[in-house]
């Protein structure tokens, strides 16, 4: 419902171990985040491990692995709230423009099948 | 005289603007008022961010807000995360907690309608009834397609209210359930995302003809070859029922509100898809005076081809209640 706006516009950067962007929750209301099952992240067409994904919905400093996600029963990801997923690699992310691809896995109780939700997006990251 | 029935929003309709930031919730309750609508109903999931530890600052907040735009608090969406843990399902222990949880939330917020999730098993809800009761907020299970009214699932509350003698059990349609045109927003975006014209009509063609989905997704998928966004049209049937609207006046003591679905209003006020020609009658023959309260769910049909105007759908869909409830005329 939210797809094309999951991935913030001009948000990506490179940070000093690769890069992060900020991203919203595909879905109509917010959702605990042990109910995020799943975000899948690719870069220039090259996917990314989950281990090197870390989120934080906080406005920064409370950064979780998807694992830590799966078993937290107090903070959510609110309804259009942005969130940080930063991902953890062997170098910054050069300048220059990026493909980066964004998909959410959401365990919905009401529905019979995970919910999916996916953006695509070229950005630009400031030299 | 006519029909007492009366317009609300749900703050649902404006979903697309919220989202984004380009509107404040009481941006959405004074346009609500604007065009005389007096109910306003909320999501708390959405709409309240300290959900669920909603501060009594804030649900003064709430009445405030809505009071000072001579509206009230009509109905409250709640949820419940029988998913919450990935090891293992919440336990009916854990679910009645959760409802009640909410419940408590409702009668906070002076609210005296809960719209239930129809997921929610009846034996849940059975233990739920005293709260409720308690509380005085009546439990409502969304009437939701591909449910209808009469629906086994939907009888099944039914019976246990019946059975419980409660007034604070019963149902809550959503007006989805009486989509007797295809929406002409879901065919556009299928042939947008590669549906051929052809394919598209034959499967509007059925939906007008009634016939049941499954012969036509096999139709489109196998005999016609279909491709991806033509075989995804085809199953969009399966949630596209037509119910009798006359049945709303067997079961209208069983609901106080109304979820008014909609997915586009035409520039003239008229809706090419659910029959609200039909629909407000029946409920004013019933001397039903609950809130139809607007759903617009029309912001993910169109968004990738041109803004979202939630007010103006909204406004529009006021336009053609006020037209119908006036033409109404009650037995009393």
């Amino acid at each position: 419902m939210f797809d094309k706006y999951l991935i913030v516009d001009d948000s990506l950067r490179a940070t000093a171990d690769g890069f992060a962007f900020d991203a919203r929750l595909g879905y109509y209301r917010g959702l605990g985040l042990s109910m995020v099952e799943d975000l899948v992240v690719t870069i220039d067409d090259e996917p990314v491990a989950r281990e090197a994904i870390r989120f934080d919905e906080t406005g920064g400093g409370a950064p979780l692995t998807l694992d830590e996600m799966e078993t937290n029963y107090d903070r959510q990801w609110n309804f259009g709230a942005v969130a940080t997923i930063s991902v953890i690699a062997s170098e910054p992310l050069a300048p220059g423009a990026h493909s980066l691809t964004l998909s959410e896995k959401l365990r919905v109780s009401y529905l019979p099948f995970p919910a999916m939700n996916s953006d695509a997006k070229t950005l630009e990251v400031a030299a | 005289m006519p029909s007492t029935i009366k317009r609300g929003v749900s703050l649902y309709s404006f979903q697309e603007e919220l989202f984004l930031r380009q509107m404040t919730v009481e941006d959405a309750i004074a346009f609500a008022a604007s065009i005389g609508a007096t109910g306003i109903e909320v999501l708390p999931e959405q709409n309240m961010p300290s959900f669920p530890n909603v501060s009594d600052a804030e649900v003064a907040w709430w009445k405030d807000t809505v009071a000072k735009h001579g509206c009230e608090l009509s109905c409250y969406d709640m949820f419940l995360d029988t998913k919450i843990r990935k090891d293992r399902p919440m336990t009916d222990e854990e679910q009645v907690a959760s409802i009640r949880r909410d419940l408590e939330l409702c009668h906070r917020l002076g609210i005296r309608s809960m719209r239930i999730l129809v997921f929610v098993r009846p034996e849940i809800l059975e233990k739920c009834v005293p709260y409720a009761e308690a509380l005085d907020v009546h439990m409502g299970v969304e009437v939701h397609a591909p449910w209808h009214l009469e629906h086994a699932w939907i009888l099944r509350t039914i019976d246990t209210a019946d059975r419980l003698g409660t007034k604070h059990l019963g149902i809550l349609p959503d007006m989805g359930i009486f989509m007797k045109h295809y929406p002409p927003v879901f065919r556009a975006r299928f042939e947008r995302q590669g549906a051929r014209p052809e394919v598209a009509q034959f499967i509007v063609d059925s939906h007008e003809a009634k016939i049941m989905a499954e012969y036509t997704i096999y139709e489109v998928a196998v005999k016609m070859g279909g491709n991806k966004a033509e075989v995804a049209m085809a199953e969009t049937l399966r949630h596209a029922p037509y119910a009798n609207p006359k049945r709303l006046a067997e079961y209208a003591p069983y609901f106080r509100h109304i979820q008014a679905k909609f997915y586009e209003m035409t520039p003239e006020a008229t809706d090419p898809s659910i029959s609200y020609d039909e629909v407000i009658p029946v409920l004013a023959a019933a001397e039903w005076n609950g809130y139809l309260s607007s759903e617009y769910e029309g912001n993910r049909w169109i968004q990738d081809v041109e803004p979202v105007d939630s007010r103006e759908q909204v406004r529009r869909q006021h336009t053609m209640f006020e037209r119908l409830i006036g033409a109404t005329t009650t037995a009393s």
